[in-house]
Parts: structure tokens; sequence; C-alpha cells
């Protein structure tokens, strides 16, 4: 029996279900009972229920792309932070392979990189890897930082909202899957990529989001040009002055 | 709050109590670390305009009493074995105290744990009981906590029932002290809706 509908915002304690069903990702079994373990919307799928957390950390898994900062240069690896509870690792032998050069001249402390998870083991040890197309590391742009579990919602069916995102404001937009997101264009369009972001984090759980987001850009970006052309006029003012 | 992954403020009576949680995250003391879960560090701490008489600031041995017995309170609630050799912090800031306020603050961190996303069994809820005038009563204010003959402070897991704190000052026969529990029970679980919905309403409870 199933005590709950889909998409029904749950804390954590709450029964979800009794009887034979499958706990999913965010829930636990008691007994014979299905328990949500986080705040989240219920997600039901035939006999197996989960919760989509609203918020939460990044944990790392093997495969996954993310964006990090160098934090320290060691002897044979770099540190990286990856917005998670856990540091990663970047062993020197995958940058330079066997031949070993000047650590700091490769990547210094606060280089933003975008990299591969390698492997994850037990104690939650992070290796990471730059093999693979277009890792590597970041010149310019801006970072912004979104809740991981919202990352999925922020690129959309197949990249629909991140596409759109994309040719409306001309800037590049890299996702890492541990939320943070790497923005390069024109200064003015970085803040309006910034602002949409930051819009998508907050109503994620909302329906009809890709087309809101639609309007958002039109507007911001109708703005923008009007305020260019603005700033234009007046520079030609002045000029007239002069 | 905006810095903190999680937080909560709780106006319980006249006691007002901001909690706030940070974590998971990377843990650096090595002598503290557990490798194979995360370690649940607490501090509750009182504002020195929070009582009547001016409090010294600082930790004390009542302060520290509190903060450690928050963190068993609340630990077997949390899935701490999801995150092996990392922290997670809670802070418990009394702003305004009148009785009870471990009980508030343990109410009040568990609405942030929850908000900060960290797994949870349950909720843990905490309620106090007592006797004053003769009388067991629920929640004691500061006077009756001071003048009465006893105070159990309970937390509890609503779900389960499974009891996570159980404390006693003063005396009560076996009889009055079963009935302080129940009371302190049933007052934990009108609290408990009360967090379910505080949760509920930030996200626009639709």
């Amino acid at each position: 029996m199933i005590l709950v509908e889909d998409k029904d915002i749950v804390v954590p304690g709450e029964v979800l279900a009794e009887g034979e069903y499958y706990a999913g990702r965010g829930t636990f079994k008691d007994d014979s009972k299905v328990c949500s373990a986080l705040v989240g919307l219920v997600a039901i799928r035939d006999d197996k229920i989960s919760v989509l957390p609203l918020q939460s950390k990044y944990i790392p898994k093997r495969g996954d792309v993310v964006i990090g900062k160098i934090t320290e240069v060691r002897f044979s690896m770099w540190n990286v932070d990856i917005n998670s509870p856990y540091s990663g690792i970047l062993p020197a032998s995958d940058v330079f392979g066997r031949e070993k050069r000047d650590m700091n001249k490769a990547f210094a402390v606060g280089d933003i990189l975008f990299m591969r998870v390698v492997d994850v083991d037990e104690v939650k040890k992070v290796k990471l890897g730059l093999k693979g197309r277009g890792l590597g590391k970041f010149r310019g742009g801006i970072l912004v930082e979104i809740t991981p579990t919202k990352v999925p919602r922020l690129i959309g069916k197949k990249g629909s909202m991140i596409n759109m995102i994309k040719d409306h404001t001309k800037c590049e937009v890299v996702v890492g899957q541990n939320g943070l997101v790497w923005v390069k264009g024109k200064p003015e369009m970085e803040r309006v990529v910034e602002k949409v972001i930051k819009t998508i984090e907050a109503e994620a759980h909302t329906s009809g989001l890709t087309d809101r987001v639609r309007e958002m850009l039109n507007q911001l970006l109708g703005i923008e040009e009007a305020e260019a052309e603005k700033e234009e006029e007046e520079d030609f003012k002045e000029e007239l002055i002069q | 709050m905006e810095r903190a992954d999680g937080s909560a403020y709780l106006e319980f009576g006249d006691n007002k109590v901001l909690a706030a949680v940070y974590g998971p995250r990377e843990f650096h003391i090595r002598r503290f670390l557990k490798p194979n879960m995360a370690v649940l560090r607490c501090r509750y701490n009182m504002a020195p305009f929070s009582v009547e008489d001016r409090k010294r600031p600082g930790p004390d041995r009542r302060s520290l009493e509190i903060s450690k017995l928050t963190s068993e309170a609340l630990s077997p609630a949390v899935f701490l074995e999801k995150f092996p050799r990392s922290s997670i912090d809670v802070f418990i800031e009394v702003l305004q105290a009148e009785g009870g306020t471990r009980c508030a603050g343990i109410t009040a961190a568990s609405v942030a744990l929850a908000d900060a996303g960290i797994p949870m069994r349950d909720m843990v809820v905490a309620c106090a009981a007592g006797k004053s005038n003769g009388q067991v009563v629920m929640d004691l204010s500061e006077w009756e906590d001071k003048e009465g003959e006893a105070d159990v402070p309970v937390a509890i897991m609503p779900r389960t029932g499974e009891i996570t704190l159980l404390q006693m000052d003063g005396q009560l026969t076996k009889d009055e002290f079963e009935q302080a529990l129940d009371l302190a029970k049933e007052g934990c679980m009108k609290i408990s809706e009360e967090q379910k919905k505080a949760i509920k309403n930030r996200y626009g409870g639709d």
C-alpha cells in the first residue's frame, strides 16, 4: 500500500509505503515499511519508491565529470577541491606520463580544472584523471555553484535546457556533476547566465520550468540590448558635447 | 542562513534558538576521524544576553554537557555510515532562554539537519516533563524548573518511539516518572508535527 503520491514533499522518517515495495534512493526499509531518509520529492516507478533530495552534497562516483580547484601542489600529485566532503587527487603521472616536470608550471594552486573521476575506493579516496574529450584547464570565465541534485534539471532532457541557455547567450557553459558550472562569454552575458542558473536552482522542483526560463532569458536579453543601445546613445551624445 | 548547509530557527514558548548545520564536510582532526562513518559534532552555546543575569560568554560545564548529549541524541537518527571520514557540525545558539533550552536545541537541530539534506532515519524531537508544586507537568518553565521537584528531558524518534535522550534531575516516584515520561512523549509528538510542517512550508507546501 502506497501512502504518498508521486512528487509529494516528504520529510525524513515519513512512512511512504507498507508491504512489498523496493526501497530506492533516498529511502530505507524498516521491517515492511519503506521510509524516507531525506527532505525531497517522491518518485514512484512501479513498485520501486525513491525520494529525490532537494539539497545534498556531492558524493563522488566513478565516471562522473567534475569541476575542481587545485588546493595544493604535492611532490607527485595535486590536491583538488571538488565541492564535496572528500577532496580529490590528480596524480602527476596522469599529466606527464613517465617523465617528470615542474608541477607548478602545469597547474598551480587556484586553477580550475574539468576532470573525470577515475576511481573512488571504500574510504572515499577520489582519484581524478584528465583523459577524455574536453577535459583540462579552464581559462577565464566564472564559476557558479548549485546543489548537485539539481544538475540534471539544469541540463534538461537531452541537454534541452543547457543548449537553450548556450544559444541565447552565446556563452560556453560546462556543467560538472558536482554542482559547479563554468561559464565563459561576454561579461554581461556571464551575469545573465548566472542569474538564470540560480533561478533554475531555486525552482527546480516545479514543473514547466523550461518555458519559464526561455521567457526569462528573452526578457533579460531584451533589457540588456535596450541598455546597450541607451549607453551607445549616451556615448554618442558625450562625443557631440566634446 | 546563507552560509550554512542547513539551518532552523525555533521559538518554543519564550525560548529562542538558532541551529545551523555544516557538512558533511572534510574532517581534518586525525584522532577524532572515523574511517567507516561520519562524526557528528555539536556545539551548544548560550548568548550572554539570553538569561536574566548576564551569562559569562564561552563554554562552561553545563553547555559542554548539553553539547555532548545533543550529539548523542541526534547520532542514532543520522545515517552516519554514508559519509565515512567526514564530519557533520551542528551549532546551536540560544538567543533567549526560558527553561527547556536543551530540548528546543535538539528539536531545532534536527530540522536544520533535514534542511541540510542529510539522510536520517527519523527526525529527532525533544520535550521535557517534570514535577512542580506536587504535580506532574509538561514542558517546564524556568521558574518551574528551578523551584520544582524534578525535570525529565526526553528526546525520541517519533516514528518508532525510540528514546535517544533521557535525563532526570530531582526525585520522582516510579509512578510519577512513568507519568512524566508519557507526558513528555505526548509533547514530542505534538512538536514533531510542527517540525514537519515547518520543513514542508519552506518548499512552498505544494
